[in-house]
C-alpha cells in the first residue's frame, strides 16, 4: 500500500522544548523513545518511515532500531487511521457480556465494514483490541483518547453521532 | 463496591474508602483526609526501619506472585554505591483486572504517596510508574495530582516520572516493563540477575505493582499489628485485597475484602449471583493466568493465596471472572488463548509456537473440523509450554486449556462429536 504523506518535520519551536522536558526524565536519551514515540503520533497522525527517521535523528539512534522497537507495540500506528479511531475489547470477560455484538454494531453503522479497515469517509477505524484493563464495565471502548465504558449495541448509534 | 460507589457492608474498606469522591483527588482534599501524614512520618524514619513496619505487616505483592514486599525492598543494597530505582506496575493488563485503574482514578495520591515512602525505603532517587498506553483518564488525573505534589514540594528529593506505555501485555512483566521503560522492545530477561542487582539502567531496582504501595501508607500509619490482624484464614495471607469481579454477575465491580474471605459470598451476596435465571457454571479467581475453577470448587475457595492454591487455583491478581451456564468454554478458553498468542514477545520457541497452535487447535476443535486426539495434543503441548521459558506467559495460557480441559472436558468432546452447532471462528 502506498500513502499519501503530507509531511512536515515535527521537532522544532514549542514540541521540540517539549521533548526537551521529557529528555530531562531519563538518565539516557534512548530511554526517551516511547514518550518522544507518542508526541510525534499526536502531531502527524502516525509513525510514518520518515517520522521514525525524524524520531532517530533527535535521539541519536538509527532507523531501523526505532522501527524495531515501533513494530513491537500496538498502539503506534504504521497507517494512517480514520478522525475517529476506535478499539473495542473483546477478550473473555467482555465477550461473555456481548462484546462481539458491539463490534458489529459499530462496523455496520460506522460503514468502516471490518475490523481494521478505515471507512470510505475516512472517518472511522474500528479495531478489536485485547483487554482494556476496565472488565467490569463492559463493553468498554477508547475512541481516540476518550474511554467509553459500558458500550452496548444500542448505544452505538449514540456514540457514532457524538464522534462523526 | 459496585457501581455507582457504595460499599457493601461485608466490605473492608481501607484502599477504596475514596472511590468516588472526586475531591479526594485533589491535594487539598486528600490532606485534608490524612493524606501525606505517613510520609512525612516515613521520611523522618531510617530506611531499614521501614522495610521492618512492611514486613513485620505480611503485606504481599499484589501484582500476581506474591512475594513478600518488605522481603523484596530488603534485597537492595545495603551500601548504597550507585543510584536506586523504582518502578511502579501500572500496566494493568490481566484479562479480568481493573483494581489499580480504580485506584489512579480516585486516589491517585495514595499511589504517589505509597511511592515516596517505598522509594525512600530502598533509598532510590527516582521513581517510574508505568502507565498502559490505553488508560487514558488514569494517566490525565496522575499527571494531575503529580503536578500539584511537586509543586508543593511533598516528596522532598525523590523525583517521580510518569512512563506511557503503547500497548502490549507482556510489558507487566517486571525485566520487560524496565526495557520498556529504557525505550527497547518489551522483552522479559533472563534472570538471574535479578532487578535488586541489575535492573533498570543496570542498576539496583525495585518494583511493585499499584494497589501494594497504595496500602504501605495506611501500614506506616497505623502500624504492622492493625494490617496483620485483618487476616480470616492463613497467616501467611493478611490485609485487605480488592477483587475485580467480571462476567456473569448482577454487580461487577471492585470489592475490598479482608484475605481469607469465602469467594462464595463475595459473588453471591456482594454481586448479586450470576443474572436471574442463570446458573453458576465456572470462575477464575485471579485473572486470567490461573486455573479455572468448577462451581463446586468455587463455593468452598477461601480468597487468599494459600486459599486459592487449596481449590486449585491461584490468588493471582485477584481478577475474577465469572462464567454462568450460558457461557461455552470451549469459545472462551480459545479466546484465552487467543489472547496469549497475540500477546506473546516471541522470544522462547515454547511460547511462540505453543500459544499459536493451542488457538488453532482449539478453532479448529469449535469449527467442527476437531480430531480425537487433538484433547491429549493441547494437553501435550501445553506441558511443554510450563516450567520452560523466560517468564511465565507461556504456563499463563497453559493454565486455562489444562484446567478446562479436566474440567468442562464433556464441552469439548461435543464438539468433536459433532453434538454442538459448530462455531466459526473469525
Ligand atoms: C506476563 C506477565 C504480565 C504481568 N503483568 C502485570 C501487570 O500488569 N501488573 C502488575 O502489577 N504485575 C504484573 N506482572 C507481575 C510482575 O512481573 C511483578 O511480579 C509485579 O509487578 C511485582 O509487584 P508486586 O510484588 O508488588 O506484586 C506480570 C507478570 C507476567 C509474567
Ligand atoms: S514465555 Fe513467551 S512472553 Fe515470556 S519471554 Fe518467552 S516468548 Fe516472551
Ligand atoms: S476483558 Fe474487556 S476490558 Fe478486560
Amino acid at each position: 500500500m502506498t500513502v499519501q504523506e503530507d509531511y512536515q518535520p515535527v521537532f522544532s519551536g514549542t514540541v521540540m522544548e517539549e521533548l526537551q522536558t521529557v529528555l530531562g526524565r531519563y538518565p539516557t536519551k534512548q530511554a526517551a523513545l516511547l514518550p518522544t514515540l507518542w508526541i510525534a503520533q499526536r502531531e502527524h497522525g502516525w509513525i510514518s518511515d520518515r517520522i521514525m527517521a525524524e524520531v532517530a535523528e533527535v535521539l541519536g539512534l538509527t532507523p531501523a532500531y526505532v522501527k524495531g522497537v515501533v513494530t513491537f507495540y500496538t498502539m503506534y500506528h504504521q497507517h494512517p487511521v480514520g478522525k475517529n479511531f476506535v478499539q473495542v475489547c473483546t477478550t473473555s470477560p467482555c465477550n461473555i457480556c456481548g462484546a462481539e455484538d458491539v463490534l458489529k454494531a459499530l462496523l455496520a453503522q460506522t460503514g468502516a465494514g471490518d475490523a481494521g479497515a478505515t471507512s470510505p469517509d475516512g472517518k472511522w477505524t474500528i479495531v478489536e483490541v485485547e483487554c482494556l484493563g476496565a472488565c467490569g464495565f463492559a463493553t468498554p471502548i477508547l475512541v481516540n483518547d476518550d474511554f467509553v465504558e459500558n458500550v452496548t449495541p444500542d448505544k452505538v448509534a449514540d456514540i457514532v453521532k457524538k464522534y462523526r | 463496591m459496585g457501581f455507582p460507589h457504595k460499599s457493601h457492608p461485608k466490605e473492608t474498606v481501607v484502599l477504596s474508602q475514596y472511590f468516588g469522591d472526586a475531591d479526594a483527588r485533589t491535594l487539598k482534599g486528600w490532606t485534608k483526609r490524612g493524606g501525606y501524614e505517613a510520609l512525612a512520618q516515613a521520611l523522618k524514619m531510617d530506611p531499614v526501619a521501614v522495610t521492618d513496619v512492611v514486613k513485620e505487616s505480611g503485606l504481599r505483592g499484589r501484582g500476581g506472585a506474591g512475594f513478600p514486599t518488605g522481603l523484596k525492598w530488603s534485597f537492595m543494597p545495603k551500601e548504597k554505591k550507585r543510584p536506586h530505582y523504582l518502578c511502579v506496575n501500572a500496566d494493568e493488563s490481566e484479562p479480568g483486572t481493573f483494581k489499580d485503574r480504580e485506584i489512579m482514578r480516585w486516589t491517585p495520591h495514595a499511589l504517589l504517596e505509597g511511592t515516596a515512602i517505598a522509594a525512600h525505603a530502598i533509598r532510590a532517587e527516582v521513581a517510574y510508574i508505568y502507565i498502559r498506553g490505553e488508560f487514558t483518564e488514569p494517566w490525565t488525573i496522575m499527571e494531575r495530582a503529580l503536578a500539584e505534589a511537586n509543586a508543593a514540594g511533598v516528596f522532598g528529593t525523590i523525583k517521580i516520572h510518569l512512563h506511557r506505555g503503547a500497548g502490549a501485555y507482556i510489558c507487566g512483566e517486571e525485566t520487560a516493563l524496565m526495557n520498556s521503560i529504557e525505550g527497547k522492545r518489551g522483552n522479559p530477561r533472563i534472570k538471574p540477575p535479578f532487578p535488586a542487582a541489575a535492573g533498570l539502567f543496570g542498576l539496583p531496582t525495585t518494583i511493585n505493582n499499584v494497589e501494594t504501595l497504595a496500602a504501605v501508607p495506611h501500614i506506616i500509619k497505623r502500624g504492622a499489628a492493625w494490617y496483620k490482624g485483618m487476616c480470616l484464614s492463613n497467616p501467611k495471607s493478611t490485609g485487605t485485597k480488592l477483587f475485580s469481579v467480571c462476567g456473569h454477575v448482577q454487580r461487577p465491580g471492585n470489592y475490598e475484602v479482608t484475605m481469607g474471605f469465602p469467594l462464595k459470598d463475595l459473588l453471591y451476596d456482594m454481586c448479586g449471583g450470576p443474572p436471574a435465571g442463570r446458573t453458576l457454571k465456572a470462575c477464575i479467581p485471579g485473572g486470567s493466568s490461573v486455573p479455572i475453577l468448577t462451581r463446586e470448587e468455587t463455593e468452598q475457595t477461601l480468597l487468599d493465596y494459600e486459599g486459592c492454591v487449596a481449590a486449585g487455583s491461584m490468588l493471582g491478581s485477584g481478577g475474577v471472572i465469572v462464567f454462568d451456564d450460558s457461557a461455552d468454554m470451549v469459545y472462551q478458553i480459545m479466546r484465552l488463548a487467543r489472547f496469549y498468542a497475540h500477546e506473546s514477545c516471541a522470544q522462547c520457541t515454547q511460547c511462540r509456537e505453543g500459544t499459536a497452535w493451542t488457538t488453532k487447535i482449539m478453532e479448529r476443535i469449535l469449527a467442527g473440523q476437531g480430531k480425537t486426539t487433538d484433547l491429549d495434543l493441547l494437553l501435550d503441548l501445553s506441558e511443554n509450554m510450563t516450567g520452560k521459558t523466560i517468564c511465565v506467559l507461556s504456563d499463563s495460557c497453559a493454565a486455562p486449556i489444562v484446567s478446562g480441559i479436566k474440567k468442562f472436558r464433556g464441552e469439548f468432546e461435543a464438539y468433536l462429536a459433532g453434538k454442538r452447532q459448530p462455531v466459526m471462528v473469525g
